[in-house]
């Protein structure tokens, strides 16, 4: 297929991906596509591609994450690539040293490509500015996490054969949720309505004029929708401070079977995981005919090597 | 179960219904509970058969009172006051809802106590009850309760009881919060940093008596706070008890910005001020404190002019044990359920408020505030009423009162203006 496409390079003409924010329609699609073909690798017995061989990732984590981190793992080496993960419980962070400090020192170690997350929002464009490899945003604090955005674009887009049109519902802790603002930029740019359902303390200031439609109330938030992509609520949301208890959030927000029946018949269902079951999510709706939740997963493979092999076409060749 | 009961005409009656403007002389007709014809429109209309008929004589037959800042001791201080002696309290002074505080041990911060506090109403109580809910849990000021499920069960507005909410990031929450629900943020606007210890209003006469003082600031700062929140957040709120100038221009301003606030007061800062306090009086004692006359007579002139739209009891049952103390140690509050109307009253007699003012103030406007039916005279409405002479004297004989506490600030009161009878729901329950 790539054949009859102009090459990579030229589809997606950036040395980063910083986050949703700044990609046209068409950079966003040429993504989505490579990775089309990512997930036929992926499921051949030989997954192995030669784009990375010779080049060195990083995966710097400030984060705790076991499924981003292991999805960009699994990406950097069936694209060939030495792929080392940096963890801050064996980082020199702990030690006191700046993140600009950080970034010297990996940089001095040559890498190719640093997959870089972190709990400040902008943390990562400080340290794209300070290193001389690409940089791929794995989420920093409450602003994008771009991968996870398209790897919901592909899984959608797959099952609904486009985003145009679409109506999605993003419900939850939209306040904190970094996937929440990468999804209403990456769905609005292809043509999708987008919603957003919370409680008003789980919202943020000026939300109405993101490019959303607003709901209190998710019955009505979910009304038509052909898409419902929950939230993760952190744990440390939950006691009082932003809702009042686990047991009130699940009865107005918590989506089980009688909300979801507000959407559309054959509405899709999508989390971005880790799930808290019967908190933001009936266990019966999570594993139900309607949840695309563990085809995400597969899905979050095939855009990070998209997008690794999108980057790896800018990288210098000698 | 439904109690059939005979329809009741009260006839030669003047009468009052603030929120329709109908003061005249006419009949009240009821039936099954309801209000069926009020006014002159009911008068020589005949009634049905089995009616009992009373000839008020000219008094007043007017809504039954609705006070929204009534604390109860049930559960945990049954000594101090169950629902069903506030509620016999209530009827004794015309008031036919009482709205309870949720400051109870346990706090009512859980649909179970909401739950609770409407069954053993509804089982023990002889006038409506509606409980507030703990608007955080335990009243700390620091979690949220459970809004929705506390507002599904019964609660019909949040509370944080006579504690004030000091961190503005958590009330900005709660107010936010709160209106996805629809819900009212009722609160007591003292902040006790700058309150401090203080048990008087600060002047100086409490620099003489040598009371640790707090200053009006107290309130006026949490009331301006509150209300830049209510602007920042549009939440529905409601200043339970106010007493200071600078308050109620506040609120005015608000409220001429468009946002959705009100403001209540105790019966007693409209009557009382700090000199009644004499020497050393622990049943004067109350948060927030009695001001000076100055500001006694600017609260009054806020009720005029619709600034202040709730008058309350503050009805604070408090036994011998927490009021026998030396003055600054003592508890604060005053029970008020069966002086409501006639101190009220004493600000229509002085000619300081109209008549209907007054019983706006303590009918229409807090069930209006509250979304309760309570409240008017209209037909449809709940018979719930209360008929009594403007003018009638008598004495407050403190052992005569129903109240099981009896901690009034008006003890050997002289009044003008008495309760005949009280209705509630077409029944008859005093005297």
């Amino acid at each position: 297929m790539s054949a009859h496409h102009p090459p990579l390079a030229e589809l997606y003409p950036h040395r980063h991906l910083l986050g949703i924010e700044g990609l046209q329609p068409n950079e966003i699609v040429a993504l989505l596509d490579q990775a089309e073909a990512a997930v036929e690798i992926s499921r051949q017995v030989e997954k192995k591609k030669a784009v990375l061989r010779g080049r060195t990732q990083i995966n710097l984590f400030f984060e705790a994450s076991t499924r981003t981190q292991s999805s960009f793992e699994i990406a950097g080496k069936r694209l060939g690539a030495d792929v080392m993960n940096m963890s801050v419980a064996s980082s020199s962070v702990k030690k006191g040293e700046t993140l600009v400090d950080t970034a010297a020192t990996l940089n001095a170690m040559h890498p190719d490509i640093i997959v870089v997350r972190h709990h400040a929002a902008g943390a990562v464009h400080l340290l794209a500015q300070k290193v001389g490899c690409s940089v791929v945003n794995a989420g920093d604090g409450a602003h994008e996490h771009p991968t996870q955005a398209l790897l919901d674009a592909l899984t959608i887009r797959r099952h609904k054969g486009g985003i145009a049109g679409l109506t999605v519902a993003i419900c939850g802790d939209i306040l904190h949720s970094r996937v929440a603002r990468s999804n209403i930029i990456l769905l609005n740019a292809l043509g999708a309505r987008v919603r957003v359902v919370a409680p008003s303390t789980l919202l943020p200031n000026g939300i109405a004029q993101m490019g959303v439609e607003v709901f209190q109330d998710m019955r009505k938030g979910l009304a038509g929708a052909d898409i419902v992509m929950m939230l993760r609520l952190q744990r440390e949301r939950m006691q009082g401070a932003f809702i009042p208890s686990v047991r009130e959030y699940f009865r107005y927000y918590g989506l089980d079977r009688d909300k979801l029946a507000a959407a559309a018949a054959d509405a899709l269902v999508m989390h971005p995981g880790p799930m808290n079951r019967g908190v933001e999510i009936d266990p019966e709706i999570a594993d139900g005919p309607q949840s695309l939740i563990r085809e995400q997963v597969e899905m979050g493979v095939a855009v990070r090597m998209a997008v690794l092999e999108a980057l790896a076409a800018h990288l210098p060749n000698k | 179960m439904a109690n059939p009961q005979s329809p009741i005409l009260l006839t030669n009656a003047r009468v009052i219904d603030p929120a329709s403007g109908l003061d005249a002389p006419g009949s009240v007709l009821i039936e099954n509970g309801r209000i069926t014809a009020a006014g002159p429109a009911a008068q020589n209309q005949g009634a049905p058969e089995g009616t009992e008929v009373i000839d008020v004589a000219g008094a007043v037959v007017a809504p039954g009172l609705v006070d929204m800042g009534v604390t109860v001791g049930e559960p945990g201080a049954e000594h101090r006051e169950t629902l069903a002696s506030a509620s016999q309290a209530a009827a004794a002074g015309g008031v036919t809802t009482i709205v309870t505080s949720p400051d109870t041990d346990p706090v009512i911060d859980d649909p179970a106590l909401v739950d609770f506090v409407l069954r053993r109403a509804r089982d023990t109580a002889c006038v409506n009850v509606h409980p507030f809910a703990a608007l955080t849990k335990g009243l700390s000021g620091e979690e949220m309760s459970e809004i929705g499920l506390l507002q599904e069960a019964g609660a019909v507005a949040f509370s944080n009881g006579h504690r004030s909410v000091t961190h503005a990031g958590i009330m900005r929450r709660l107010m936010t919060y709160a209106r996805d629900f629809g819900a009212l943020v009722v609160h007591h606007t003292e902040d006790p940093a700058l309150a401090g210890a203080g048990v008087v209003n600060e002047s100086l006469s409490a620099s003489w008596k040598g009371l640790p003082a707090s200053p009006r600031e107290a309130e006026i700062i949490m009331v301006e706070r509150d209300l830049r929140l209510a602007a920042l957040t549009r939440g529905r709120y409601h200043a339970q008890s106010v007493s200071c100038s600078e308050s109620t221009k506040a609120i005015a301003r608000a409220k001429a910005d468009g946002l959705d606030v009100t403001c209540g007061i105790t019966v007693n800062h409209l009557t009382l001020n700090e000199n009644d306090i004499g020497p050393y009086r622990t049943f004067f004692k109350m948060s927030p404190p009695l001001r000076s006359e100055d500001e006694r007579q600017a609260m009054i002139a806020a009720l005029a002019d619709g600034t202040i739209d709730v008058i309350v009891s503050g009805h604070d049952p408090q036994d011998v044990e927490t009021k026998r103390h030396p003055f600054a140690e003592a508890a604060d509050g005053a029970i008020g359920l069966e002086t409501l109307l006639a101190a009220g009253l004493r600000l229509v007699h002085s000619g300081e408020i109209g008549l209907a003012t007054l019983l706006a103030a303590m009918t229409c406007n807090p069930a209006r505030r509250l979304g309760l039916e309570a409240g008017r005279l209209a037909a449809g409405a709940p018979a719930d009423v209360v008929v009594f002479d403007p003018d009638r004297p008598w004495v407050l004989d403190k052992t005569r009162l129903k109240s099981r506490s009896k901690n009034t600030p008006f003890e050997d009161a002289r009044f003008s203006g008495e309760v005949l009878h009280t209705i509630v729901a077409g029944k008859i329950v005093t005297p």
